[in-house]
Order: C-alpha cells, then sequence, then structure tokens
C-alpha cells in the first residue's frame, strides 16, 4: 500500500488515526473536573505536538541513521520560520509559499554548514554544528537585526507590502495566515455533555503535513539510501572498501534532517506569524536531541512519541503547583500530605526540567532504546506471561504501536 | 604484463623505510602470496595497493590504470576488494542487508540517492544476493544480525560480500589470523572453492605457512621493505635465502 | 598600544575561566576517555560553594536592642551573624568579608566528593559505550545539577562580593608608564588570573613531577600498555575526575565577584570551553590553557570599539569562526595529538 510494507502501512495507518482523532483523545477528561488540567486537547499544544514530532523526525533521519550527533539543528528551524515570516510580509499570508521558501532556505544553509562541518566526524562534528548554530543565534540575535528583528524578534506590521495579498485587513488590521483564505486560526468547538473537544484548522493543516514528512521518513527508512545511511553508522571503513563514498550520503541526510527543521519553522510561523532568535539557541538544539532519545533513536515512531511526551510534559507537568497537590493527596493524614506534597513538588510546575532531566539520564541508562524499546519490552513481557516460547523474533526494525 | 604492476615503490614514515623499491607483478587469475617477517612493509604495500596510503615514489597500475592518488572507495570501483585482518563487516545490519550494500554499489557506483525506492522491491539483486549466500552456504542465517555471528561466519560473510562484487582482485589481510585450526582450514577449503570456481585473481597476506603453501600460485617474500624473492611455492620452500630470512627464524 | 594592554588584560579573566574549565575537561578526555558535558554545572556547584559559604556565614540570630528605637517607637531588632557571637564583631565582619577566598578551602572537599561520586555513581558505567551516549548521559547530568541549584537557590543571580580589599580598581597603566587613567584595572579580576596561573602551575607541577602523574600521562598517552604493566589506573582515573572537578569547581568559587552566579552560568560557559578544548586540540592539557587565554583575549579584542565599527557584532561570533576555522585547517586543533578522536 503506498509501496510501504503492510508493517509499515498499519503503523502509518495508526498515527493517520491517531492524529485524526487527538482532538477527542488528548481530551479524555470531562471539563471542569480535577483530572481535566490533563487534558492536552487545545489548538496551541496539539499543534506543537505535530510541528515538534516533524522537527524531530528529520533530526532522527540523521542522527539516528547515521550516528553523527548535530548539537546545532535549531539553527535551521529558525532559518525556516524567519523565511516564512519574511513570506508573510512580502507576498500573501498563505501558508504554502512560506513553507516552500522555508524548506529551500534552510535547506540551503544545511547544505553550506553541512558541508563544512561534515568534514570531521565524531565529537568534532557535535561541536562543529554547535559553533555554527551559535554563530547563527548571535548573527540573528544582534547583527542581522534588519532582517531578524534583532531581541524583539521578527513581527508582522501594517505596512507589509504583500503584493500578492493585503497589507491590512478592511478592519484595519493585520491579516492571518491562512491557506488559500481558510484561515489557519479558525476552530469548530463540540460540546458533548460535560466534554468539550476543539477543532483546529492550524490543527489538522499541520497533522497532514506531518502524516506525509512520516511517510516521507518511512519511504527513506526502507530506501536503499536509508539502508546506506545505517551503514555508515555501523562501519565506515567497510563503506569505502565497499565502494561507497559516505561523505555525499551523510550530506544527503544531513541537508534533509535540515529541510525537516525548516519545514518545523515555518508551520511554526503559520501557527504564530513571528520569529525570534530563541528558537535557535542551543538548548532548542538540545531539546530535539532529548526528544529523539526519549522515544527511540532510530526507531520510525520513536521521535513522534519523544517530542509528544516532552511537549505534553512541559505544558501540563509545569501546569501544577502545590494548590493541586494537596488537593490531589487530601485524603491522606495532615503531616503526611504535606511530607508527600514537599517530596514531590520539586518536579512540578517551574521545576518540570527537573523530571525531564531525570528522565532524560533514566533513559540513556537503562533504555537505550527509548520508549519504544520500553514498549517493545512490555509486549515482549506480556507475550512471555501467554505462550511461554518466545520465538525470539528480531525486535530491531518493529516499530512499536 | 600482470593485471596488478607495482613498479619501484618506496615509502618513508620519518626516519623509517617501510618499503624501499618495491617490484611486483600479479598475473591474472592467480593466487599470489605475499610473505615476510613482522615488520617486513607487508601491511604498508597493501595500504598502498588500495589507496589508504600514497607511496612516496614509484607506480601502482591496475588493469592499466594508475590506483595513485585514488580514494579507497574509488579503487574498489575500478575492481579491488579487500578482506581485513578482523572481519570489517556491518554489524548493526542483517546479513542480507550486508550483503545488499555491495550490489548497489557495483549497479549505482559510488553515491546515487535513491531515497524513495524500497529495498525489498529490488528483486533481481535480492535473487543475486540469495543465491551467493547459499554458495557460502550462510542462506539460513539471512536475518540474522550480523554483529551476533561467530567470527568465522562473519568472515565467510566478509568474503562474500567482496565476491559479490565480482572483482578483479581479491586482497586478502590474513585473513586466517588469530583462527583456531579448523576455522583456518575452513577457510583454506572456501578460498579454494573460490579460486575454481571463478576467474578471479588473488592477492594474499600471510603469516601462516600452511595457508599459503595451499593456496598461491607464486610467493613473493618480502624483507626488511624489499622482495626477497618471488618464486613457485616449491621454489620457496627451499629457497636458502628465505629460510635465513624468514622461515628459519619464524618457525 | 595602552588599549591594547587593556584589551589583552580584560581578556585574562575570562581567558583564566576558559582555560581552568577546559583543563578539567581535558584531563577527564584524556584519562577517561570520556565527554563530559557536565562539566559546566561543575563549575557552576563550585560558584555556589561560595554562595552557600556566604550565607552560612552570614546565618544571623534577631537580638532586641533596647537603646535604640525603630521609627514606630519600639526598640530595634537587629539581626546579628552568630559568627560575631562566636569571633567577636570585627573578627566577624572580617570573616565575612573574605567568604569568597575561604570558599576555596569549602569548595575543595565538596568538589572532590562530588567528582569523586560522579565517577563512581555514573560516568564509569559509560567508558564502554560510545562518545554520543557519553555526551547525552552528561548533558541530562547538567540539566539535572542546574535544576537542582535553581531549586534551592531560585533562579536569579546571586551577587557576592569579593573582600573589600580587592574591590575597586587600580591604575596598571601607571605602573608601567602610562599616562594616568588609561589603563584600569579591577584588582580581583588581577587576583582571578593569578589565582588560574596559581592552579594551573599546580596541575602541571602535580602531572610532570610526581610519580602519580606520571603514570597519569602515560595512561593519557596509552592506556593499555599501563594497565598491562599492573597499575591499577582505574583508581587514579577516579582521583583525577576528583581533581578536574575540584579545577572546575575553584574556578567557579573565584569567579563569584566578577559575575554573580546562576543556576545556568555552567552551560553558558561549557558550550565555550569545548570550543576551547578542541580549538586547542583535544587531549592536550598545554593546549587547553592556551588556547583557553587566547580565545578569551581574542573575545575581548573583538569587543573594542573600533573593531566592532568596522564588523558589526563580531564580539559575539568571534570564538565561534576561531574554532571552525581552526578545525578545518587544523583537524587536531592547536597542540591536538595524533590518533585522538579522529575516527
Amino acid at each position: 500500500m503506498l509501496g510501504l510494507e503492510k508493517k509499515d502501512f498499519t503503523l502509518l495507518l495508526i498515527v493517520f488515526a491517531l492524529t485524526m482523532l487527538a482532538p477527542f483523545l488528548l481530551n479524555p477528561f470531562p471539563e471542569g473536573s480535577a483530572m481535566a488540567q490533563f487534558n492536552a486537547g487545545y489548538p496551541d499544544l496539539m499543534q506543537r505536538f505535530v510541528i515538534f514530532g516533524i522537527f524531530a523526525i528529520g533530526f532522527n533521519i540523521l542522527f539516528g541513521l547515521t550516528g553523527y550527533l548535530s548539537f546545532g539543528h535549531a539553527a535551521f528551524l529558525g532559518v525556516g520560520s524567519y523565511a516564512a515570516v519574511w513570506m508573510f510580509k512580502l507576498l500573501s499570508m498563505n501558508v504554502l509559499p512560506a513553507i516552500f521558501l522555508a524548506v529551500v532556505m534552510s535547506g540551503l544553509f544545511a547544505l553550506l554548514i553541512g558541508f563544512i562541518s561534515l568534514r570531521r566526524s565524531g565529537i568534532y562534528f557535535s561541536i562543529l554544528t554547535l559553533a555554527f548554530a551559535q554563530m547563527m543565534f548571535a548573527l540573528a540575535y544582534s547583527v542581522l537585526t534588519p532582517i531578524t528583528g534583532g531581541e524583539t524578534g521578527l513581527q508582522l506590521a501594517l505596512n507589509d507590502p504583500r503584493i500578492l495579498g493585503t497589507s491590512a485587513t478592511a478592519t484595519g488590521n493585520i491579516p492571518v495566515p491562512s491557506l488559500f483564505g481558510l484561515e489557519m486560526r479558525t476552530t469548530a468547538d463540540l460540546d458533548l455533555g460535560a466534554w468539550g473537544f476543539t477543532f483546529n484548522v492550524g490543527y489538522y493543516f499541520c497533522a497532514l503535513v506531518m502524516l506525509v514528512a512520516f511517510y516521507l521518513s518511512i519511504r527513506i527508512f526502507r530506501s536503499p539510501f536509508g539502508m546506506m545511511l545505517r551503514a555508515i553508522k555501523s562501519n565506515q571503513q567497510r563503506l569505502n572498501y565497499t565502494g561507497l563514498n559516505p561523505k555525499p550520503y551523510t550530506l544527503a541526510a544531513f541537508v534533509i534532517s535540515g529541510m525537516y527543521a525548516g519545514l518545523a519553522g515555518a508551520l511554526m510561523a503559520s501557527m504564530d506569524p513571528l520569529a525570534g532568535a530563541e528558537r535557535m539557541f542551543w538548548t532548542a538544539s538540545g531539546e530535539v536531541v532529548l526528544m529523539t532519545i526519549l522515544g527511540g533513536v532510530g526507531t520510525l515512531i520513536g521521535p513522534v512519541l519523544g517530542a509528544g511526551a516532552i511537549k505534553y510534559m512541559e505544558n501540563i507537568i509545569s501546569k501544577i503547583n502545590s494548590d493541586i497537590l494537596h488537593t490531589w493527596f487530601a485524603f491522606l493524614p495532615d503531616g503526611l500530605e504535606d511530607f508527600v506534597v514537599a517530596m514531590i513538588y520539586p518536579f512540578i510546575g517551574k521545576g518540570w526540567h527537573l523530571t525531564l532531566g531525570i528522565i532524560f539520564m533514566l533513559v540513556v541508562i537503562f533504555l537505550p532504546g527509548g520508549l519504544v524499546e520500553g514498549g517493545q519490552r512490555i509486549a515482549r513481557a506480556l507475550r512471555g506471561r501467554k505462550t511461554t516460547d518466545d520465538s525470539g523474533k528480531s525486535a530491531k526494525t518493529e516499530p512499536a504501536e | 604484463m600482470g593485471i596488478l604492476e607495482v613498479k619501484d615503490v618506496n615509502k618513508r614514515f620519518g626516519g623509517l623505510k617501510a618499503l624501499s623499491e618495491v617490484n611486483l607483478s600479479v598475473k591474472e587469475n592467480t593466487c599470489h602470496a605475499i610473505i615476510g617477517p613482522n615488520g617486513a612493509g607487508k601491511s604498508t604495500l597493501l595500504n598502498c595497493l588500495v589507496g589508504k596510503l600514497i607511496p612516496d615514489t614509484g607506480s601502482v597500475m591496475f588493469d592499466g590504470q594508475s590506483v595513485l592518488g585514488r580514494t579507497p572507495h574509488e579503487i574498489n570501483q575500478m575492481g579491488i576488494s579487500r578482506v581485513f585482518q578482523t572481519p570489517e563487516i556491518f554489524g548493526d545490519l542483517t546479513v542480507m542487508e550486508n550483503m545488499m550494500i555491495p550490489l548497489f554499489a557495483k549497479r549505482d557506483g559510488a553515491f546515487r540517492m535513491h531515497a524513495y525506492e524500497s529495498v525489498s522491491a529490488e528483486r533481481a539483486l535480492i535473487e543475486e544476493a540469495e543465491a551467493m549466500l547459499a554458495d557460502v552456504k550462510m542462506l539460513d542465517k539471512r536475518n540474522m544480525h550480523s554483529a551476533s555471528m561467530s567470527r568465522g561466519d562473519k568472515r565467510r560473510l566478509e568474503m562474500a560480500m567482496c565476491l559479490i562484487q565480482k572483482p578483479k582482485l581479491l586482497l586478502l589481510d590474513e585473513p586466517t589470523a588469530g583462527m583456531a585450526r579448523a576455522d583456518t582450514n575452513n577457510t583454506i577449503d572456501l578460498l579454494k572453492e573460490i579460486k575454481s570456481k571463478r576467474d578471479i585473481t588473488i592477492a594474499i597476506i600471510e603469516h601462516d605457512m600452511h595457508v599459503v603453501f595451499s593456496l598461491a600460485d607464486r610467493i613473493t617474500v618480502l624483507a626488511q621493505g624489499t622482495p626477497l624473492v618471488e618464486d613457485t611455492p616449491e621454489k620457496i620452500k627451499g629457497h636458502p635465502k628465505v629460510q635465513e630470512a624468514y622461515l628459519g627464524e619464524a618457525h | 598600544m595602552d588599549a591594547l594592554i587593556l584589551q589583552i588584560l580584560n581578556g585574562l579573566d575570562k581567558g583564566s575561566a576558559y582555560a581552568l574549565i577546559a583543563l578539567g575537561l581535558t584531563l577527564i578526555f584524556g584519562t577517561l576517555g570520556v565527554v563530559n558535558f557536565a562539566h559546566g554545572a561543575l563549575f557552576m556547584i563550585g560558584a555556589f560553594c561560595a554562595v552557600t559559604l556566604n550565607k552560612i556565614l552570614t546565618l544571623s540570630h534577631t537580638v532586641v536592642d533596647e537603646t535604640r528605637k525603630n521609627f514606630l517607637g519600639q526598640p530595634m531588632e537587629l539581626q546579628v551573624p552568630y559568627v560575631y557571637d562566636l569571633f567577636g564583631e570585627d573578627m566577624g565582619n572580617t570573616i565575612i568579608d573574605w567568604s569568597v577566598p575561604m570558599a576555596i578551602l569549602f569548595a575543595i572537599p565538596v568538589m572532590v566528593l562530588v567528582g569523586v561520586v560522579m565517577e563512581r555513581g555514573l560516568i564509569k558505567y559509560f567508558y564502554k559505550r560510545p562518545h554520543a551516549d557519553q555526551i547525552l548521559v552528561t548533558f541530562g547530568l547538567a540539566i539535572v545539577l542546574q535544576e537542582v541549584i535553581k531549586y534551592f537557590y531560585g533562579a536569579n543571580p546571586i551577587p557576592t562580593p569579593a573582600p573589600s580589599a580587592f574591590t575597586g580598581s587600580f591604575d596598571f597603566g601607571a605602573l608601567i608608564g602610562f599616562d594616568a587613567n588609561t589603563i584600569i584595572y579591577p584588582y580581583w579580576r588581577l587576583v582571578y588570573f593569578a589565582f588560574a596561573a596559581m592552579i594551573i602551575g599546580a596541575v602541571f607541577a602535580f602531572l610532570q613531577f610526581t610519580t602519580f602523574g606520571m603514570v597519569v600521562r602515560a595512561g593519557m598517552a596509552d592506556r593499555e600498555t599501563v594497565g598491562l604493566l599492573g597499575i591499577n589506573i582505574d583508581k587514579r582515573f577516579t582521583i583525577m575526575f576528583g581533581l578536574a572537578a575540584a579545577v572546575a569547581g575553584l574556578a567557579g568559587v573565584m569567579y563569584v565577584p566578577i559575575n554573580p552566579p546562576n543556576y545556568h552560568m555552567g552551560m553558558d560557559f561549557l558550550v565555550l570551553s569545548f570550543v576551547v578544548v578542541v580549538v586547542g586540540g583535544m587531549g592536550s592539557l598545554p593546549g587547553a590553557v592556551l588556547a583557553g587565554f587566547l580565545l578569551g583575549i581574542l573575545e575581548s579584542f573583538a569587543s573594542m570599539k573600533e573593531v566592532i565599527d568596522i564588523i558589526p557584532g563580531i564580539n559575539q561570533i568571534i570564538i565561534y569562526l576561531v574554532a571552525i576555522i581552526i578545525l578545518l585547517t587544523r583537524p587536531r586543533g592547536l597542540m591536538g595529538r595524533k590518533g585522538v578522536m579522529e575516527s
């Protein structure tokens, strides 16, 4: 189906179903209930799930397949955002040309930076990409202010030309990003009893783009090209003596993953038309590394899971405060309640980074395959309980459900 | 004219003269062994043939073309495949995938971007790989994770990966180093089979005299970076200079 | 000319910090073969050792002074540090005033302990794993450490002054024959440089002249051979990790008066220190020190108004630019050894 093996096609279908039904699935708790704060079905967060999913899918094509650890991929995300906002300023508010330019520009930047950085490997490559990204951050933050808006970021204005659109709407406002007139911020609400669900055009647009991106990454994983990339990670010496030149393969992977990052940046700008230098800061590059590792590096679905998990934690855990904890543990005797709350408090709210750091370390130490490997282990344990003869089928390329 | 012609090759590492005035001619469809004590320059010579090192002076011609200044992957594309001392395979990949990579390299050259095609759609190549695996009796291991195999199987796989490219010249760098006697004999049998079944030239660097005398058609003895003698195995066995320089001391 | 000297001096303190952090990074990399992304966190923990000691010394109890009235006419409540009770007011004040240099004594055991615990508890399990895994796990550790510090000390920088004897500046220009007030240099920065030079000297002397150091150097050059000699390298390497942690920590302690510490200072310095290590040459101790000072001074030159007027923003990117150029033209860095991290 669609040129995919049955197993991969099933995975694609599952991801399709999950993303399309996300507004329902992510809002399982009735509004106003104590658990409602765990609902993640609001447009802003759902958009971030899929956008960072795209970013991580692309990063995984480089890091997961070739093993080259880039610490500067956020730079391409930033380039994509700036390019998209410039298209909104100069051409029109249609998101398609913005996305197009963003992907092209980030691809060009990736080609240049990749060409230079890939002359080195290992830690040197990581440091080179880090240096390039930090340099680009510094340039965007101060030196290139006319192009990037400097500290305040690049924003739309009423007097932007927008030669194919309008500078201002009839009511005198800045127009909003749209797809041929269908505004990204349009939402529809559905109330079913106590439950409320929100359907947002922007989210569905991003979700469809992510599905395409995901589909393409499956194709790459299963292609001769993808196999060469895994061979690069495995043994470059043998690859050389087999008559293959690893350089162009790695560079191609670098450029592709840079374009994925640019695409993610363009979508960010399409949901909220501004771009800032902080998107290029090295911590942002670190974040995509965390996502990929947490989900499962080198697996198809891992990066998407990792992106979702981290963005969910960022939004939900950071919203929990001590009052909420007290209501949860109200059933405990007072002294014990205070103690339990005091023990948990450092890990929630502003402390969510601590939780993230600990989880990340635990994953790297005990579960190098990330959530996907965890899922596989659990599945195997369950299967093992049912049927004692586990055939020990190679689980390596088996994607987790 | 041999298929491989090494002329007046010199190589220095700082003050150390690793190769001096090396001349070597390997005839087509023969097995040519290069022996010599440790530090005789065998590995240096091999590295000069595959593009890892560039000689200071002299020429290395393969099939009428110079290999000097070419990278290892270009030299492989000319028709030279190399087997390493410790098997170099793609450990993270399955046996079948290990076989597919040389096939792609053979068909598509050093770089070709098939990012949208599927490996599993390449029926012709898959069949070729399966035939080769059957040849080396590894077809049952086709889906095995290659890093988890025994050393003997890795060696077998590496040979199969080289052979499937149908190289004109197969370079073997101490293929039985560190192997138990039984494994060594298996390797010898495998190589004999390869020799008898295919039109292939083999150049082998080896320490183990048993291997050399079972396989080689001609032998070059290297000592201190210079070829001492070159002759048939029978003649080499009785050669006084060789006894003195190599056999007498090493065994 | 005076402007040049001023810039060199200005570059020295940052360069000192880079050099000290890079020195520890290189020691760890050279001996243990581990790429430690948590090394910046050690620098930060050192800085917070100084903050902590200052807080301990200024711990106070409330005393009601009947002789003085506050603005409501009630007896005044005074906060009296416990050190006053122990040593009297004058001595107590002096002690508090000198809290930062005294923190050195406090920081050494703390940092060695932190370093040894880190190595025994986490890093040693990663010797055999790929460099990427080492980077990732220490990166995670760095996040955890900085979040722990943030939890206890808050997100804002905590100013902690140098001893009053060293606050203020002196006219360095006048000392070396320039016009007065052309080269004004803060005392503490000079102290910092001298301190850094001392530490660097001590580390090199330790490695050069002690048997312990000799074995470690041999281990850096060829770990396997030294292992074959039957010398227990691992134990020494644990100690080296403690030493590297102490060096980073001391760099942090003394840096406190120059820049009030906050929880992310470690990461800020780490990124640059890695660049320094790579420029100096992975695994080369003199290279790390040299590159640290060079880049510090270069950064300070690039911040000169005259330079910025010609190339705006050059001060922001100069270090990265130099790193890229050096890595591409001299892959092993300024003084890198052959065969280190080249695969």
